[in-house]
């Protein structure tokens, strides 16, 4: 009992004293924000953005399938089914297009960042950078922030639309819905504010990736060890900071 | 002139530098000696700010910048430039991009003039063709000389090398040792030289430090440094060879 007691009190102190050095690394970014490289920006962004698409389609694409094809028995049985587009529409909207997508580019996209980043800190690139009067919070960690504030809500609507579809598809083939009555429901039920409020979760999200991610990076220990060990830590302190967010900004959004 | 006034460093119990003082001239090449983890390389990272001392001051130019900003310290570092030891290039960048990136990072000059300047500093350090090549289809010594070549691309005042010739064969290290001749000569810098390579340390240096034990054994000019009779001097010169009467052979 006492051990567990102890994992957890040391948990709790582990998220704190990682909430603590993310903040600062948040207000250094914001304070080093003017110095933004478009240049760099844009290309994280493309890395970001458009080579995330794939990825973010099928997880989206599946995630409305299946959600569809579980909750349309139940629907059925109680003649509810017209309103099968407007829950597909609100869940995507409000949280599993916003949830999933920050997931998802925490996996893809905050590994390969702490990954690329680590490799710099160990190889002494970052302190090249440093010596050439070059703040690397500035050059390395500004951009990817932008990119992710920007991005993933970006993301979050694309898996909005495609989750939707998804859920579509398998509505009209599987369970037999008419096109006007999936439709009708989506526009019955879904409020801007649903798809709105789940695009600033996104930016949320992406906010914490980027400054995870790049936290992580610019302080893995030596050697290729070092860099994996920050390439898991940073993909792991994403997900749970993701869903400690979302929890807190559902309680103030809705 | 940079000096190092009553530095500590100390990472808890483990002290690195005990209480240092050292004076750098300006335009001197000064060899700092010792041997690995003895705190060489702390040094450099001292002067250029990219650590803090434990204790002590550090002066530039009569300034003291123990306690710069890193924005304050940025402007500082703008007329230093550092060589490290396993170069640090940025590999996702060409060789040429590599050497302009403080110029595009600092200057606001044409494109065309940065290319040039590029290409200049390539020349210097002898890699003409490199420009378009990639860090990592570069060797170890090559990757130095790119290293030194975006050192001097702002054409700082002061450059510290950090094992310059570590890991290179003796006639690779030996073009290291006369391009920092070269550029010493050329751009009348102040340079600081780590290295535990004694023919590189006779090679390029006016004085020589020897650092054991987080303090300095001795500082002095190349030659009052070759013919000490501190035995732990010698023995680190000549590696440890002793010849039958006892000394350590020259």
């Amino acid at each position: 009992m006492q051990g567990l007691l102890e994992r957890v009190g040391s948990f709790t102190l582990h998220i704190f004293e990682k909430v603590g050095v993310l903040s600062l690394l948040f207000l250094e970014t914001l304070r080093q924000m003017p110095k933004i490289q478009r240049k760099l920006t844009i290309a994280q962004m493309a890395h970001l953005g458009v080579n995330s698409l794939p990825i973010v389609s099928l997880t989206l694409l599946f995630a409305g399938m299946v959600m569809t094809l579980q909750i349309v028995d139940i629907l059925l049985r109680y003649g509810a089914q017209s309103t099968l587009g407007g829950i597909m529409s609100v869940a995507m909207g409000r949280e599993l297009g916003p949830i999933l997508t920050g997931v998802v580019v925490a996996g893809r996209v905050g590994a390969a960042m702490t990954a690329e980043l680590g490799t710099m800190k160990v190889t002494e690139q970052i302190d090249a950078l440093r010596c050439m009067a070059v703040n690397p919070v500035a050059y390395l960690v500004v951009p990817r922030f932008a990119a992710c504030v920007t991005m993933v809500p970006l993301l979050a609507f694309y898996g909005y639309i495609i989750g939707t579809a998804g859920g579509y598809a398998v509505a009209i083939l599987s369970a037999g819905l008419t096109h006007f009555t999936y439709m009708n429901s989506i526009e019955m039920f879904t409020d801007v504010s649903d798809v709105v409020y789940g695009l600033i979760k996104a930016m949320f999200f992406g906010g914490i990736i980027a400054l995870v991610a790049c936290h992580e990076g610019m302080t893995a220990k030596s050697g290729a060890e070092g860099v994996g060990q920050a390439t898991t830590r940073s993909v792991v302190t994403s997900i749970i900071f993701i869903f400690i967010c979302n929890y807190l900004l559902s309680i103030i959004l809705y | 002139m940079i000096r190092l006034q009553d530095i500590t460093v100390a990472y808890g119990p483990r002290v690195i530098l005990n209480h240092i003082n050292l004076d750098i001239h300006d335009g001197e090449t000064l060899g700092i000696l010792g041997a690995s983890g003895s705190g060489k390389s702390t040094i450099l990272r001292l002067i250029i700010g990219l650590q803090k001392p434990s204790g002590g001051h550090i002066f530039i130019d009569g300034q003291d910048i123990t306690d710069f900003t890193e924005d304050e310290m940025d402007q500082v570092r703008l007329h230093m430039g550092m060589v490290f030891q396993y170069s640090a290039l940025f590999d996702s960048m060409s060789v040429g991009e590599n050497v302009a990136f403080g110029l595009r990072q600092h200057r606001k000059l044409p494109e065309e003039e940065i290319r040039n300047i590029v290409r200049e500093k390539l020349h210097l350090v002898g890699l003409d063709h490199a420009e378009d090549m990639m860090p990592n289809d570069l060797s170890g010594g090559m990757k130095k000389r790119v290293s030194l070549a975006r050192a001097i691309a702002l054409e700082p005042r002061v450059i510290l090398y950090d094992e310059p010739t570590a890991g290179l064969d003796p006639l690779r290290s030996m073009d290291i040792n006369r391009l920092i001749v070269t550029t010493q000569r050329q751009l009348h810098t102040t340079s600081v030289i780590v290295t535990h390579d004694m023919e590189s340390a006779f090679f390029v240096a006016d004085r020589l430090a020897y650092l054991e034990d987080g303090v300095f054994r001795l500082i002095a000019d190349k030659d009052t440094f070759r013919d000490s009779p501190d035995e732990h001097i010698q023995r680190f010169i000549h590696g440890g060879l002793m010849r039958q009467d006892g000394r350590y052979a020259p």
